[in-house]
This record gives C-alpha cells, sequence and structure tokens, in this order.
C-alpha cells in the first residue's frame, strides 16, 4: 500500500507561487502540505544551485516554515482524482488527500522548431541554465542565447557568470518593440534589466534577429542566424534558444479545469478555478512573471483557507503586474517569419520521430497524433504540442494520466488491491 | 439541395467497421460515402489494443474471428509500414492444472478447425516469454494472431475506398430519414442504401438495438525493445469478456512494433463517462503485475479509456435492419472490431449485392434468435 499523506490545503509546486500559497494559508492556520518534484524549493525561476538553495527561496521557505508548512521535495504529481493526488518520488508510490488544492505547477519553456534545433547542445534558455546549474561545464564555452523574452538577458547574464563566452543576444522582436517594451517598464524592472545589462556587458544585444537554423555533423557547431535581409553564420559551442513561457496546465485539466486562450488554467480575481476546491496561482494560470507569481499565491493561499478579507490589499499589484507583464509579451511576440522556419524534414516530435511534414498534412492534433503519433512520447506532447499550436493553430487538449511518465507499479496503488480469487467473475 | 450526389451506400461511422465496409462497397462499383463528425478512426477503433485474435466464446465467434483472420493474411502484403502489423501470436496463459485442462481443450478445439495451436509446459513458457512470473503451469501458442496500430489499419481501408471513389463526409447525423440521413448542420445525404456502423453509439440513431456501451480501460509503456514477444492473455479473459453485468479485470499485454507495451484489459457497464478512474485502473494493472511482476519498474506514458459495443450474446449485428427498409447494420463488435472488421464488410456486401458469402451469415444476422450463451470452451 502507498504511504498516504493528508492536508488540509496541499500546494502542487514549490516555486514563488507555490511557496507564498503555502506559507500564506498556514499562516490562517491550516495544514498545509507543499509538493514539489524538486529537493529543493525555488521552482524554476528560483531553482537551487549544485544543491543551495537561493537566497530568494529561503526567504520564502524560512517564512513557510515558520507557518508549519510540512515541505515534501522529489515528489511528481502523476496523477488525480477529487480528492486526492498520486505522487511518485524514487522510492516509492504516496498519496496525498487534499480538502483544497493549490496548483502552482508554473511554466516551461516555449520552443519552436527550426532546422537543427534537435541537435545535440542545442537547448532551450532556461534549458541550458538549469543543466548549468545541475553540474554541466560552462565555462569557455560560446553560447548564443536567441529567442525572445525577458529570459534571454537573464540567462546570459546567468552564464557569462559561470564563465561562458556568451557570443551575442538575439532577440527576435523588433528594436521599435523591445525599446517601447523597455521603456514601459515599471522603476523596479527596469533597474532589474539595467542591472542584467551591465552583467552582460560587452555581449552584443541585437532586436529583430533570430535563429534560422542550426547546424553540425555530431553536434551543434555553427547557426545561421538573420536579421531584416541580413543572414550570416556564427560559430558556437552551445545554442540557448526560447521564446518565452507556455503554461503548465495538465494537472489542472487532468481534474477539469476549464482553460483560458493562453492554454493556461482559467481563474477568478480569486485565483479560483472552474472546479470548486482548486485554486491555481502563478504562471500556470497565465504568464505574468515572478512578482505576479507570488502575489497571486498569497492571494490563493488565504482565499483557499477561507480568509478572503486578506486578499483584499493584494489584488491591486497582482493586477498591476499582470497587465504589465501581458503588454511586455504582446510587443515580443513572435514574428510570422518564425512559422516558416520549419522545414518539412524538420523533427516535430522528438519522442516518436515525426517531421513537421509528416503531421503537417492533418486536420487537427488528434488526427496527427492518432495517424503519425507525435504527442505520444514520453514527453507526452508538451514540446511538439506546443510547437504545433503555434505553427498551425491546433488545439491541444486532453490530458490523461499519468500526467508524467510514471512507473506501472505507482499507478497499480490507486487502490487497494482486490484479492485475486475474486477478480474475474465466472 | 437538388445537385447533390445519390450514393449507392452511406456508412455512418469511419471507425475500421465503416471504413471496411467503404472500401469492400467501393471495391463492388458502389458508389460510396462514409460520414464521421469526428477524426476517422479517433473513436472506439483508436482506443483498441488492435488484437487480430480467434476467440471461441461460440462457434459463430470461432468461424467469424478466424475468417476475418484469414482476410487479414491476405491484406497484410499490401498494409503499409504505419499499420504495424505484425504476426507476433497469443500465448493463453494457464496458471493452474485446472486452467491448463481448459488450454488443451481449447487446442484441441482449434486444430479441429484448422487453426494452428501448439501447447507450452511451463519451461517452454518460460522460455518464450522470461518475464512472466514462475509457476504458471503452461499456454496455448495461436501462432497466427497477430497485432496491428488500429487508427492506421482504419486509414488504409479509407483511404483505399477513397482511392475507388467513395467519399467521406464530415459531418454530424442527426437521424436517419426517408431516403437518406439528415446530418445536424441541415444538410442531407441521399443514398438508396444506409449502413449503420457507429459502435457504441449506434442507439443513438436506432434505439432498439440491443447494444450496449462496455467500457474499457488501457494503458501504453515507453519503449522497452525485446521486453515482450507475444500478445500475452490469460485465460480468465474468456471469463472476464464473457461476463455479462459485473465489472473485471483481465491479464492482457501486447507487444508493439515500438518496443511498447500495451497492458490491459478491464471490462465495464453502467460507466457513462470517459475519464480514467484510478481504481479500475489500479486493479487492471495489478493483475497484469500479477502475471508479469517487473511491469511495476516499467515507465507508463499514457493510459486511455474506450467503449466496446457489447451484444447479449457477444456477437455483432451484421445485416439488414429489423424493421428499417434499406437500413444496414454493422455494428455490435465489442472488443473484436479490429478483428472482425474484414468480415464484416465481406458478410455485409454479400448480402447487400445477394452474392455468396464464405461463412454463414446467419449467426450474425440482426434478426436472429437470441442464443444461451453457454457454448464457449
Amino acid at each position: 500500500m502507498p504511504v498516504k499523506a493528508a492536508a488540509q490545503i496541499v500546494v502542487v509546486g514549490g516555486g514563488p507561487a507555490g511557496l507564498a500559497a503555502a506559507a500564506s494559508a498556514a499562516e490562517c492556520g491550516k495544514r498545509v502540505l507543499l509538493l514539489d518534484e524538486n529537493p529543493l524549493p525555488g521552482g524554476q525561476i528560483w531553482r537551487a544551485k549544485n544543491g543551495t538553495i537561493t537566497a530568494e527561496a529561503e526567504g520564502w521557505r524560512q517564512r513557510a516554515q515558520a507557518a508549519g508548512v510540512e515541505w515534501r521535495g522529489g515528489r511528481q504529481a502523476v496523477a488525480a482524482a477529487t480528492g486526492q493526488l498520486w505522487l511518485e518520488h524514487a522510492g516509492g508510490v504516496e498519496v496525498a488527500a487534499w480538502e483544497e488544492l493549490i496548483l502552482a505547477t508554473g511554466a516551461r519553456e516555449l520552443l519552436l522548431p527550426f532546422p537543427g534545433w534537435t541537435l545535440p547542445n542545442c537547448c532551450g534558455a532556461g534549458g541550458l541554465q538549469a543543466l548549468v546549474k545541475a553540474g554541466l561545464e560552462i565555462r569557455d564555452k560560446r553560447v548564443l542565447v536567441a529567442g525572445s523574452g525577458p529570459l534571454l538577458m537573464a540567462v546570459a547574464a546567468f552564464l557569462r557568470q559561470q564563465g561562458a563566452r556568451v557570443l551575442l543576444i538575439a532577440e527576435q522582436a523588433p528594436a521599435g518593440q523591445v525599446a517601447a517594451a523597455a521603456l514601459h517598464l515599471p522603476p523596479a524592472k527596469l533597474r532589474q534589466a539595467w542591472q542584467l545589462r551591465r552583467a552582460t556587458r560587452g555581449v552584443p544585444f541585437l532586436a529583430g534577429c533570430w535563429v534560422e537554423a542550426a547546424e553540425g555533423r555530431q553536434q551543434l557547431e555553427r547557426v545561421r542566424l538573420r536579421r531584416g535581409v541580413r543572414r550570416w553564420s556564427l560559430e558556437c559551442d552551445y545554442l540557448a534558444c526560447g521564446f518565452g513561457l507556455t503554461p503548465n496546465s495538465e494537472l489542472g485539466q487532468l481534474l477539469g479545469c476549464a482553460l483560458t486562450a493562453e492554454a493556461g488554467i482559467a481563474v477568478n480575481r480569486w485565483q479560483q478555478t472552474s472546479v470548486e476546491h482548486i485554486w491555481c496561482a502563478g504562471e500556470a494560470a497565465g504568464i505574468a512573471g515572478v512578482e505576479a507569481a507570488w502575489r497571486s499565491g498569497e492571494i490563493a493561499g488565504y482565499a483557499a483557507a477561507g480568509r478572503q478579507e486578506r486578499t483584499a490589499p493584494l489584488l491591486a499589484r497582482r493586477d498591476r503586474e499582470q497587465q504589465s507583464s501581458q503588454r511586455l509579451l504582446r510587443r515580443l511576440a513572435p514574428r510570422a517569419e518564425l512559422r516558416a522556419l520549419a522545414q518539412d524534414t524538420t523533427w516535430l516530435c522528438r519522442c516518436e520521430d515525426v517531421t513537421v511534414g509528416e503531421a503537417r498534412p492533418y486536420a487537427n492534433w488528434r488526427e496527427a497524433k492518432l495517424q503519425t503519433r507525435c504527442g505520444m512520447g514520453a514527453c507526452q506532447g508538451r514540446i511538439c504540442g506546443a510547437a504545433a499550436r503555434f505553427l498551425w493553430g491546433w488545439q491541444i487538449n486532453a490530458a490523461r494520466p499519468p500526467i508524467l511518465p510514471a512507473r506501472v507499479g505507482t499507478l497499480a496503488q490507486a487502490a487497494p488491491a482486490p484479492s485475486i480469487s475474486t477478480e474475474v467473475t465466472v | 439541395m437538388p445537385n447533390s450526389p445519390v450514393w449507392d451506400i452511406a456508412i455512418i461511422g469511419a471507425g475500421i467497421v465503416g471504413c471496411a465496409c467503404a472500401a469492400a462497397a467501393a471495391a463492388a462499383g458502389l458508389r460510396t460515402a462514409v460520414i464521421e463528425s469526428q477524426t476517422p478512426g479517433g473513436g472506439t477503433t483508436a482506443a483498441g489494443m488492435g488484437h487480430i485474435v480467434v476467440m471461441d466464446d461460440s462457434p459463430a465467434q470461432f468461424a467469424l474471428t478466424r475468417y476475418s483472420q484469414l482476410l487479414w493474411q491476405e491484406w497484410a502484403p499490401e498494409l503499409p509500414q504505419g499499420v504495424e502489423y505484425s504476426r507476433c501470436g497469443t500465448l493463453w496463459l494457464a496458471r493452474d492444472e485446472t486452467e491448463l485442462r481448459l488450454a488443451v481443450a481449447k487446442q484441441q478445439a482449434y486444430r479441429s478447425q484448422g487453426v494452428p495451436a501448439e501447447m507450452l509446459d511451463a519451461g517452454a513458457l518460460a522460455a518464450a516469454e522470461p518475464k512472466l512470473r514462475p509457476g504458471l503451469a503452461g499456454a496455448m501458442l495461436a501462432a497466427e494472431d497477430a497485432v496491428l496500430y488500429p487508427p492506421a489499419a482504419a486509414k488504409f481501408f479509407l483511404d483505399r475506398a477513397r482511392a475507388q471513389g467513395a467519399c467521406l463526409i464530415q459531418g454530424e447525423c442527426a437521424a436517419l430519414a426517408e431516403g437518406g440521413i439528415k446530418l445536424r448542420d441541415g444538410r442531407r445525404v441521399a443514398a438508396g442504401e444506409i449502413v449503420l456502423a457507429a459502435g457504441a453509439q449506434s442507439t443513438g440513431f436506432m434505439p432498439g438495438l440491443p447494444i450496449a456501451p462496455r467500457k474499457g480501460h488501457l494503458l501504453i509503456t515507453d519503449r522497452y525493445p525485446g521486453w515482450l514477444h507475444h500478445q500475452v492473455v490469460e485465460l480468465g479473459y474468456l471469463r472476464s469478456a464473457h461476463s455479462l453485468a459485473e465489472d473485471s479485470v483481465a491479464c492482457n499485454l501486447q507487444p508493439r512494433l515500438s518496443g511498447q507495451i500495451l497492458i490491459g484489459s478491464s471490462r465495464q457497464y453502467g460507466a457513462t463517462s470517459a475519464a480514467v478512474e484510478p481504481g479500475m485502473l489500479a486493479r487492471m494493472l495489478q493483475r497484469a503485475m500479477d502475471y508479469m511482476p517487473e511491469l511495476a519498474q516499467l515507465s507508463s506514458i499514457r493510459a486511455w479509456t474506450g467503449f466496446r459495443a457489447a451484444t447479449p450474446d457477444k456477437l455483432p449485428l451484421i445485416g439488414a435492419a429489423e424493421g428499417h427498409p434499406h437500413v444496414w447494420l454493422a455494428t455490435g463488435h465489442e472488443g473484436l472490431g479490429i478483428t472482425t472488421a474484414p468480415a464484416t464488410a465481406a458478410l455485409l456486401l454479400a448480402q447487400m449485392t445477394g452474392t455468396p458469402a464464405a461463412i454463414p451469415a446467419a449467426p450474425y444476422l440482426p434478426d436472429r434468435q437470441p442464443e444461451t450463451g453457454e457454448a464457449h470452451a
């Protein structure tokens, strides 16, 4: 039998939103369980480096701990039903029972296909950062940071601090949009951007510039770049290329939560989803940045604990953050040329070896999946589904358990084992 | 719409049965339309295992499944790679001496009908499938059984039909009407004959049909090439499939050409939600792990459900619909639609065109007298 855990409020995800939600709910006197796939809190943005928690996450961790939050790291939520969550960890299975569930499952990078994007040493921007934090040696390596969004500058600064030779930061959005976005940043964000730019001093930043192809025999050797009518090649060891974030909404989908047009989990002003007793905070409900994430986490924590009145001073700040992020993201929207990069021979689904040309003729995601198996591999369409949505506007739907690969033995423990003799009815 | 064509045959449902019927009709020179509201091959067809299996729940079931298996063997050389047809054989597992006697009786029944079947003792079984737990009594190997990937097989039939002039009409059928079919969007499909091949949804068009949806779960693993070699089914599966009312599970494992392992099976009446039920899934997996304990360590990547169209006597309805002139049925295949689609198409077309069929059609006629259902091996 699996280990059982129970709490009045279970929070899935230990990033900014989850930490804030757990701490806030516990401060209202609720028994709170905080779960995350990583061993230490921080999520993606405050990801621990070489087993050491970051300073930002540590502040929240202390607040959560002081409020009595029970932390359980190294656990993946793989399946769920009303009132229950199945968690897998290295040593086995746990079932967590909940009365209120707060989803703070964050976001993942949006990767878009271009010729060569699956070559070894081509990564997402956040993806390369995570690899380096996990121990990948990047010192003196030549890195091109490309794609779109505020993450590029942060990743470039981090890689440089780790000793990488960052050759170029290529932002696909046009220079005018980037300048307008910067101009409209609130003062605190502007200061942050300026600090990041200082940390990347000497690295050229090109707006309106994007990767057309990655090339190499066994692994990445060079990247073909384009800016306006100009095209050129750049030799490099790593490409860190991401196009912003897309919400991790699978757990919410599995539980029947309605989604927004941007594929996030739909919530009301108290972060409540369309399903009773289920709440969502942070990027899983829509991409809006770290401050909106922890503010929405606090709101969800208080509201789920039944202390809605405590959210009053927080709502306006969260809304301002969200609006400012949305304005920024609109300015950095992926340009149309990116849709034309993928050739028929470009891989779409790397789990199942399906090319763009094989999937393109089908009418929708479901048909393409059935006939080509794209999205049916181990990543369950997390990467190719988002790419297909971008390329062809397909609706990507239907999360099914397990939402992440899980051992057969884990799913076999969802109910008590019936005795074998009564198993088959004669 | 005065200019819309009048089809010889309009088939409701582009699952594997409807697609096979369309291919047969088009090959017979009939002007054929298939009407489908969703993705062709995307319903129960896509949810199925794709096991081409001879089943002996009754003599009629045996005759239909064997005939259809031979038809699949004729198609085999023409099937595209994506159909993943693989003649891996079925191992019917006997857990003890009682079940072994059942297996021997089964073998004799197969052989008496000219179907290859051989007995494996405990040692030979362990050699054939090393991941099975020790202590099983033996197995019967049905070497001609095969597996395939059903959505691609349905598409193969549909593509064949279209290459011979058939047409896929995307739309939702609202009702059968005089001389054709009314679609939900107001269109009318005019046809001389109508074939209802809508599986578990057939009762939506003909409420009196003796068909009940029977929910099943499946789960697929990541790729483990060489882990499993045969379709492996416990003999208790027959009893599970035969049960009329109770929820049941049985160990039914399939090696995919991709190296993935498909784990089944469950049967439930009365379930209406398509959601995966953790409790039922768990029961099914426990049963599978009881035969292959190491399955517990494999990584699973997806679980799903489907609704079989079950009839009281476990036989499909193939032939003229009682009381509905010009309406024909090709439905009610329960868990054997993939296996018996080619035979269904052949039997139906023989009746519609008044030509002789390869096996007697009487046991599958919609107006047959109900059997008592005591006949399985």
